[in-house]
C-alpha cells in the first residue's frame, strides 16, 4: 500500500499551525483551551518528531483532546486510557506517549488503572484536568466536588468526601506529580515539559474551570479574582541556609504533608523521584532472555520448544 | 468407544510364577482408557501426562481428560489417558483400567470401569466390594511399597510414578523411553528428585502383578510415521499457535481455566522480542491489548466468560474503531462464578452478540488440541486482513486434556510480526469507505501533513467525530461487510460420512472428537450417520444450506442449555440464519463432555 511514495527528506519545523486539528467544541471560557495551548507551546519548544507524537484520551470534555491535536492520536473509551497508552508505551518505546482527561475519567471510573500505571511507572505523561465537576453530561457530581457542592445528583449538596488527587497519585507510585492552572499558562508549560522529560509515570493535575457547571470554582487560586497562586519552592541545594525550608521533591513525607494544606494549597512539583520503570524492566528481561538464547531466530526458538514436546 | 481390552471373567490367578508368565496369552490391543483417580496431590496428573506423551513418542493417538477440584489444594481428581494404535477421538467413555488410590476413588469412579475391566487399587487404602464379580481385581499396597521403596523422608510421594511403573509393566511399555521422560522431567531439579523418582518407578516395575492378570498386554505395533508427533494440551497449543501467527503482546488477568496461556506467553514471548502484561483487572487488560494493537502490533487478550463479560466494552471499541484484537474463551460452566473446573460451550452468544451497538466481530472455535494451534493463525490471519476483534473459543476440555499431533511445519507456517510503520501518501484515509481499513499505527509519516485519530466515536472517512445519519448508515454497513466478505471466502466444512442421509450432526468446539467416533461407530454398526464440524461461526461459511437440503434431520450437537424455545445456541443461531424447522437441538449441561453413546442415543432414536 506504501509503494512508490516520495519521501521529503527535509523536515518542516513543527509550527503551531501544524500541530493544529479541528477547532476545539469546549465551551467559550472553557480552561481546557489555555491546556491546549500549552500543549501546542511545549511541542513547538521541543521539536519531537512529528509521527512519534501520541496524543490518547478516555473520555469527557478534556478527553476530546486528540481530535484538536494533529498527531496521531486515539479517543478511547471512559476511564481506560491509561492502560491503552499503557500498551502503547510498552510495545513502542519509539513514541512520546501524551494522555489527556479529566476528573472523572481518572479517578473515579478510572481510578484503579492510574493506581497500577502509577505503581508499575509506565512511561508516559498525563495531563488530568481537573474541573470539580462532570460538565459533558451537565453538572454531576465529581469525585473531586468539593463538600456542599450542589449538583443534578447532589440537589442538596455533595456530601462524600472527594478525592485528593496528589495524596492519590503519591500513594499510588506515581514518580512525578504536580499541580498546575489553566490560567497559568507558563506554569503548565514549564510542569509539563518537566514531566514529559521525566522517565516514568508523571501526572500534571491541571485546575481547569468549567465555566458553564461550576463557575468561580478555583476564584480562590486566581490573582486577578483576589485569590493566591503560590508556587512550591523547591530546594535548590546551594547550601544557603534558607534552602532548609524549601520542599525536597524526593520527600513523600514532605510532599504527603503538602498535599494536605487546604484549598486551594500549593502548585509546582510535589514529587518527582527515579524508580526504574516497567518500560526498562521489561526491556531488560527480553534483552537477558534473548542473549541467553544467543539471538536465535523466532524460527528456531520455536521449533526447539517443540522439539521438547516430542 | 472403547472395545478392548478384553479380559474375561474374574479367574483366579495361579501364584508365584512371577514375571510374564508363559500360560498368558499375549493380546494385541488396539486402544485403551485408563483412569487413574486420586486426590490432585497425588501427582496423577503427571503420572497420566508421562503416559500421553510416551504414546507421542511411540506414534500412537493419544487422548487424556482431566478433573481438577475448584479448591485451592487437595480434592479429588482424575486423570484418563486413552492411548489408541488407530484415531483416537475421544477420551472414552467407560474405562478399561481403574487405578483406585482411595476408597472415595473407588466409590465415585467404579461405575465408569467398562464390565470385565481391570481394577488396579491402592489395597493399603481400599476395599473393594467382594461380591463384585464383574471386574478384574488386582490390589496392590502402592502407599505402603512406594514408603518402603524411598525410604522415610518421601513417604507416599512417589505413588504416582510407582503407579507409573505397574502400568508399564501390564502393558509392555517401552521402558528406556519412559525413563527418559521421568529424567527429562525432574532433571532439572536435584539429582535426588530424579534417583527418587527412578527408584519409584523401578519399584512399581518390579512388582510381580503379572501373577493377578489373566492376558498380557501389547499395543498393536504402530508404523512410525515420517512426521513426529508434538504432545501438548490445547492452551499450550493455543499459545504456541499465537507465537508462531507472530502475535508478540499481549496482556491478561489470572481466570481458571484461561491462566496458563497467560502463564505460557507471559514466560515465552520475551524470547521473540515480545510481552505479556498481567494487567490490574479484565477491562485494563484488554484495554492494554488494544494499545498494542493500536500501536501496530497485533495483541492478543483472553479470559473465560465471567473476564470476557467485563472486557466487552473495549472490544466494542475495537469494533467501532476497527483495530485487529484476539481475545480467547477458554469457556467453563456458567454464568458467574459456576463451574470453574468443568466444560460448558454457554459463551457463544457472548462471543457473537456480546456487545452494545451493532459491533461485528469473527467468531471461531477450536476443535481438538491440535486446531488450537492452526486456529490461532487462522483467527490472526483474518483480524489482520479485515482490522476486526477475532474471538478464539476454546474450552475446559481442550485446555486441560493432552493430545499427540503431527508436528506442524513451523518453517511454512510462521508469521512476521513487525509494525507497518512506512510512511502513508496525502491520499491516507484511516476509515475510507470504498476499501477495508488499515491503520497507519503511530510512528507512521504521513506524508499530506494529516495524522489520524481512531475513534470510538462514530466518524467520517477521516476519523473525524460525526452524527451525520447517511455516514452512520455507511460506516455501521461498511463494518458488517467485513463479515460478508469473510463468509465468502472461508471453506464450506467437508462432511464425515455420508454425504447425504437422515440424520446430520452439527458440532463445534471440542465436540469434535465425540461426534466423530459417534459417526464411525454407527456406520460399523451398518446405520448411516454423518456430521460437520463449524470453526467459523460467526460469520458462518457460505454453502451450509446445501449441504443441509441433502438431510432428513439436522442435529446441533452442543453443551449448552436448551433455552426457553428448545434449541441450544448454536441451534437457535442456525434457525435463525436458515429458516429450517428440520435443524433441531441436542444438548447437555452437566458439566461434563459428550460420551459418545449420548450423541448415538440422541441421534438414532
Amino acid at each position: 500500500m506504501t509503494t512508490a511514495i516520495a519521501i521529503p527528506e527535509e523536515r518542516e519545523k513543527l509550527t503551531k499551525k501544524a500541530l493544529t486539528a479541528d477547532h476545539p467544541t469546549w465551551c467559550p471560557g472553557c480552561g481546557d483551551f489555555a491546556v491546549l495551548a500549552a500543549y501546542y507551546k511545549v511541542l513547538e519548544k521541543r521539536q519531537l518528531p512529528h509521527e512519534n507524537i501520541v496524543t490518547l484520551a478516555g473520555i469527557g470534555c478534556s478527553s476530546r483532546f486528540p481530535y484538536f491535536v494533529n498527531s496521531h492520536g486515539a479517543h478511547f473509551i471512559h476511564g481506560r486510557a491509561v492502560p491503552l497508552a499503557s500498551g502503547v508505551s510498552l510495545s513502542r518505546p519509539d513514541l512520546h506517549v501524551f494522555l489527556f482527561g479529566g476528573d472523572g475519567d481518572g479517578f473515579s471510573i478510572g481510578g484503579n488503572h492510574l493506581e497500577h500505571g502509577a505503581r508499575k511507572n509506565i512511561n508516559l505523561t498525563y495531563v488530568i484536568m481537573d474541573n470539580f465537576v462532570y460538565g459533558l453530561t451537565k453538572k454531576q457530581t465529581s469525585p473531586t466536588s468539593p463538600i456542599g457542592f450542589k449538583s443534578k445528583t447532589d440537589p442538596t449538596g455533595a456530601i462524600d468526601h472527594p478525592v485528593n488527587p496528589m495524596k492519590k497519585l503519591i500513594s499510588a507510585g506515581a514518580t512525578f506529580v504536580a499541580r498546575s492552572h489553566a490560567t497559568q499558562v507558563n506554569h503548565m508549560i514549564q510542569m509539563m515539559e518537566r514531566a514529559m522529560d521525566h522517565q516514568g509515570f508523571s501526572v500534571v493535575e491541571i485546575l481547569s474551570e468549567c465555566v458553564e457547571f461550576f463557575p468561580g470554582a478555583f476564584d480562590s487560586s486566581i490573582p486577578r479574582k483576589g485569590g493566591t497562586f503560590t508556587v512550591i519552592d523547591e530546594k535548590k541545594w546551594d547550601n544557603a541556609p534558607e534552602d532548609e525550608a524549601r520542599h525536597d521533591v524526593t520527600d513523600e513525607i514532605a510532599a504527603y504533608r503538602l498535599a494536605n494544606l487546604p484549598f486551594p494549597g500549593l502548585f509546582g512539583v510535589f514529587y518527582d523521584i527515579d524508580r526504574p520503570t516497567k518500560n526498562a524492566l521489561e526491556k531488560k528481561w527480553i534483552a537477558d532472555t534473548r542473549t541467553k538464547l544467543g539471538n536465535r531466530s523466532d524460527l528456531e526458538i520455536l521449533q526447539k520448544t517443540f522439539d521438547r514436546m516430542k | 468407544m472403547s472395545t478392548s481390552p478384553v479380559v474375561e471373567e474374574h479367574e483366579t490367578p495361579s501364584p508365584d510364577t512371577g514375571g510374564a508368565r508363559a500360560d498368558l496369552r499375549p493380546e494385541h490391543i488396539r486402544d485403551a482408557v485408563i483412569r487413574l483417580a486420586g486426590n490432585s496431590q497425588d501427582g496423577i496428573q503427571s503420572a497420566g501426562a508421562f503416559l500421553a506423551r510416551l504414546a507421542g513418542r511411540s506414534s500412537q493417538d493419544v487422548m487424556t481428560y482431566m478433573t481438577i477440584p475448584s479448591t485451592i489444594s487437595g480434592g479429588a481428581s482424575i486423570f484418563q489417558v486413552r492411548i489408541g494404535s488407530g484415531e483416537v477421538l475421544s477420551a472414552g467413555d467407560e474405562a478399561d483400567f481403574l487405578v483406585a488410590f482411595y476408597q472415595h476413588s473407588y466409590d465415585e469412579h467404579i461405575h465408569y470401569l467398562r464390565e470385565g475391566g481391570v481394577l488396579l487399587y491402592d489395597s493399603d487404602h481400599v476395599q473393594p466390594d467382594p461380591e463384585e464379580k464383574r471386574f478384574v481385581h488386582v490390589g496392590v499396597p502402592i502407599t505402603g511399597l512406594t514408603i518402603e521403596a524411598l525410604g522415610g523422608t518421601a513417604k507416599d510421594k512417589g505413588k504416582n510414578i510407582f503407579v507409573l511403573g505397574l502400568l508399564a509393566k501390564i502393558f509392555h511399555f517401552d521402558v528406556e523411553k519412559l525413563k527418559k521422560l521421568i529424567a527429562e522431567r525432574f532433571g532439572g531439579k536435584s539429582e535426588d528428585v530424579l534417583n527418587t523418582a527412578l527408584m519409584a518407578f523401578q519399584a512399581g516395575f518390579a512388582y510381580p502383578v503379572g501373577n493377578v492378570l489373566t492376558r498380557l498386554y501389547h499395543f498393536e505395533p504402530v508404523e512410525a510415521s515420517d512426521r513426529a508427533q508434538i504432545t501438548m494440551d490445547g492452551n499450550q497449543a493455543l499459545a504456541y499457535g499465537l507465537i508462531a501467527a507472530g502475535v508478540r503482546y499481549g496482556a491478561g488477568y489470572p481466570i481458571t481455566p484461561w491462566s496458563s496461556i497467560m502463564e505460557i506467553l507471559r514466560a515465552e514471548l520475551p524470547k521473540y522480542g515480545g510481552l505479556f502484561v498481567q494487567a490490574e483487572d479484565e477491562l485494563g487488560a484488554v484495554s492494554l491489548a488494544l494499545g498494542m494493537s493500536y500501536a501496530g502490533h497485533l495483541a492478543i487478550t483472553g479470559s473465560a466468560g465471567p473476564g470476557i463479560s467485563l472486557k466487552t466494552e473495549a472490544i466494542g471499541w475495537a469494533s467501532m474503531a476497527e483495530i485487529p484484537l484476539l481475545v480467547v474463551n477458554v469457556q467453563r460452566g456458567g454464568p458467574s462464578t459456576g463451574l470453574p473446573t468443568n466444560v460448558e460451550q454457554s459463551d457463544l452468544y457472548q462471543a457473537i452478540f456480546g456487545g452494545h451497538g451493532d459491533s461485528p466481530r469473527v467468531v471461531l472455535a477450536a476443535s481438538t488440541v491440535e486446531d488450537c494451534f492452526y486456529i490461532a493463525l487462522e483467527a490472526a490471519r483474518i483480524a489482520r486482513k479485515y482490522s476486526t476483534p477475532v474471538f478464539i473459543l476454546s474450552d475446559t476440555s481442550l485446555a486441560t486434556r493432552i493430545e499427540a499431533f503431527d508436528e506442524p511445519d513451523l518453517a511454512q507456517l510462521m508469521e512476521n510480526s513487525a509494525p507497518d510503520i512506512s510512511p502513508r501518501d496525502g491520499e491516507f484515509k484511516p476509515y475510507a469507505l470504498d476499501h477495508l481499513t488499515h491503520h497507519a499505527p503511530p510512528g507512521s509519516r504521513m506524508l499530506g501533513g494529516k495524522y489520524p485519530v481512531v475513534t470510538g466515536l462514530e466518524h467520517d472517512e477521516m476519523g473525524h467525530p460525526t452524527g451525520s445519519p447517511k455516514l452512520h448508515t455507511a460506516m455501521t454497513a461498511k463494518r458488517r461487510r467485513k463479515l460478508q466478505d469473510l463468509a465468502a471466502e472461508i471453506p464450506v466444512p467437508e462432511v464425515h460420512g455420508d454425504p447425504e442421509g437422515d440424520v446430520l450432526l452439527v458440532g463445534w468446539g471440542s465436540t469434535y472428537g465425540p461426534i466423530h467416533e459417534a459417526v464411525n461407530v454407527a456406520r460399523e454398526r451398518g446405520e448411516t450417520l454423518s456430521a460437520i464440524h463449524l470453526r467459523h461461526i460467526h460469520p458462518l461459511p457460505d454453502g451450509l444450506e446445501q449441504i443441509f437440503s441433502r438431510f432428513q434431520r439436522v442435529l446441533v450437537v452442543e453443551m449448552n442449555d436448551e433455552g426457553p424455545y428448545g434449541y441450544g445456541q448454536l441451534a437457535s443461531i442456525l434457525r435463525a440464519r436458515y429458516c429450517d424447522p428440520k435443524i433441531r437441538s441436542l444438548t447437555k449441561t452437566d458439566g461434563l463432555t459428550f460420551r459418545v453413546r449420548e450423541i448415538l442415543e440422541g441421534a438414532l432414536q
